[in-house]
Formats: structure tokens, C-alpha cells, sequence
């Protein structure tokens, strides 16, 4: 987090950038659904952008490109959870009742 | 008594308290739309059919646009504060006010057409799937909206008085802001795209 004033004038420069890269992204992410690609590839291509706009957002606008120890080791556990709770469908679908 | 650490950062964290305490608030809620996404994961796979163009792409377009710009005049007024700017810092939250105001709009359209066409929560699962994710995500921009009205009344009188404690709590609220416009950047491709 930037205190000094050239500093946050140099941030500034990176979030009109970032704003443009974004808008870029979205309309990347609208136009090739137009092209209906199979389901698996159409959700991977949908999840990349996004993923790619999200660190976007959270490098640049949320300052994490340049956080304390401690938040990235808060971020690191969440994320660890969070994989855990999408694979939680996974063991779901392994823990059918065969009849 | 006075709350240590609103200002000055915690030697053992590093953090001003304010800082530490938004993020666990996000972590948690990572967690609360994390569980919401392996709800629409398990419900899209075991599902034989997936309706496909029920929603308005235009509509969400426009809603992204939207955000990813209050995203940036919320970044811009946390730095417009840093460069001692309060007119521009004035300027900036309430953009982002103003726009957080038309995505609800926009939203109310969104879900007024499909009432009225009789699809609600009840008519489908991913009708279900998709009032419960954005209707949770716009209770988040409504929380944001008042936090914002607050800054921009009654809780500006703060800026004159410490203003590094109001530049610390216009950086809480955009880290806040900013999730929720990272929330939306998932949720666009997933309900209105795929």
C-alpha cells in the first residue's frame, strides 16, 4: 500500500490501465461464447478470462500485488477451503448409491 | 478508552487492525459464495438439460461495464484522498455511488422481465440457482451502497478531524467494493454465458 503521493500517481497509471484491459477481457469473454464451442472447452476458455480478469482486480485494484505476510497466508488457507468446498460435488457424485 | 492500531500498522501483523479485519470478513465470504458455486456445479452436472439463453447477454454486458467501472472510481477515490484531494475523493464515491445504483436498476429490469414471464425461483433450477446468486450478490451491492451514503453524510465529518483513519476506512470500503465487483466478474460467464 502506497503512502507517498508519486507513488499513488504511478498507481493511478496502472488502474486506467488495468480499467482498459478489463473492459478488452469482457468483451473477449462475450465474443468467443458467440462461437459455441463443446461445454468443457467453452467453461475452461470462460474460466480462464475470468480468472485472468479476477487476479486483474485483486493484483491491481486490491493492492495484493504488494500486501503484508500475513494477508497472502489468510488468502492462501481461504483459497485452500474454498477448493475443498468446489470438489465437495465431486465426492457427492463418488458417494452414489449403487443399486 | 481509546481502540489501539486504527491508524498506525500492529507491530506483530503489520496491519492496521481495520485492514486485518476486512480481510477475514472477505475470507468468510469467499466462503459464502464458494459454497453457492459448488451448489451450481453439483445442480448444472447432475442435471440432464441446461437451459441456454434464458438471460439478456446486453443486459449483463452493460452490468460488468458497469462494475469494472465503479471498481476503478472507487480505487480512484482511496487515491485522490492519498493525494490530499477531497473534492476529487468527493467526486469518485459518489460515481461510484451512482453507479452502483444503475446496475440495480439494471437488475430490477432483468428480474422484473422474467416475473412477469412467470420465471421466477420457482420455475426452474437455474432460475433457483441463478435469484439466489445474484439476489445475494445484489444484497452485497446494497450493503456497499449504504456504507458509501455513510462516507459520503455523515461519516465524512471524520476526514477533518483524522484523516488517515477516513483514508483507512475509504480503503476497507473499496477492498469490500472491489470483491464484489470480483464476485460478478465469475458470476457473468457462469449464469449468463455457459
Amino acid at each position: 500500500m502506497h503512502s507517498d503521493p508519486a507513488e499513488v500517481r504511478k498507481s493511478v497509471r496502472s488502474y486506467i490501465t488495468v480499467f482498459v484491459m478489463l473492459m478488452v477481457f469482457t468483451i473477449i469473454t462475450v465474443g468467443v461464447s458467440r462461437f459455441h464451442f463443446a461445454v468443457p472447452l467453452a467453461i475452461t476458455v470462460a474460466l480462464i478470462i475470468a480468472a485472468m480478469k479476477g487476479s486483474m482486480v485483486a493484483g491491481v485494484f486490491m493492492h495484493l500485488s504488494h500486501e503484508r505476510q500475513l494477508i497472502y497466508g489468510t488468502l492462501l488457507l481461504t483459497a485452500a477451503f474454498f477448493f475443498m468446498l468446489l470438489f465437495l460435488p465431486v465426492l457427492a457424485y463418488m458417494d452414489r448409491v449403487r443399486y | 478508552m481509546e481502540i489501539p492500531y486504527i491508524v498506525e500498522a500492529r507491530p506483530d501483523t503489520g496491519l492496521h487492525n481495520g485492514k486485518l479485519g476486512i480481510w477475514l470478513f472477505l475470507a468468510s465470504e469467499v466462503m459464502l459464495f464458494g459454497a453457492l458455486f459448488s451448489t451450481y456445479i453439483l445442480l448444472r452436472v447432475g442435471a440432464s438439460e441446461w437451459p441456454h439463453g434464458d438471460l439478456s447477454v446486453l443486459l449483463g454486458t452493460i452490468n460488468t461495464i458497469i462494475l469494472i467501472a465503479s471498481s476503478v472510481t472507487m480505487v480512484m477515490a482511496w487515491a485522490s484522498l492519498k493525494l490530499n484531494d477531497w473534492g476529487k475523493h468527493r467526486l469518485y464515491l459518489a460515481l461510484t455511488f451512482v453507479l452502483a445504483l444503475v446496475f440495480l436498476v439494471n437488475k430490477y429490469f432483468e428480474y422484473s422481465e422474467h416475473l412477469t414471464k412467470g420465471e421466477g425461483p420457482w420455475h426452474s433450477t437455474f432460475f433457483a440457482i441463478y435469484f439466489t446468486l445474484t439476489g445475494l450478490h445484489g444484497l452485497h451491492i446494497v450493503g456497499g451502497m449504504v456504507v458509501m451514503a455513510y462516507f459520503l453524510g455523515p461519516g465524512a465529518k471524520l476526514w477533518k478531524k483524522n484523516p488517515d483513519q477516513f483514508a483507512n476506512r475509504i480503503e476497507a470500503t473499496g477492498l469490500y467494493w472491489h470483491f464484489v465487483d470480483l464476485v460478478w466478474i465469475f458470476l457473468f460467464p457462469v449464469l449468463y454465458l455457459l
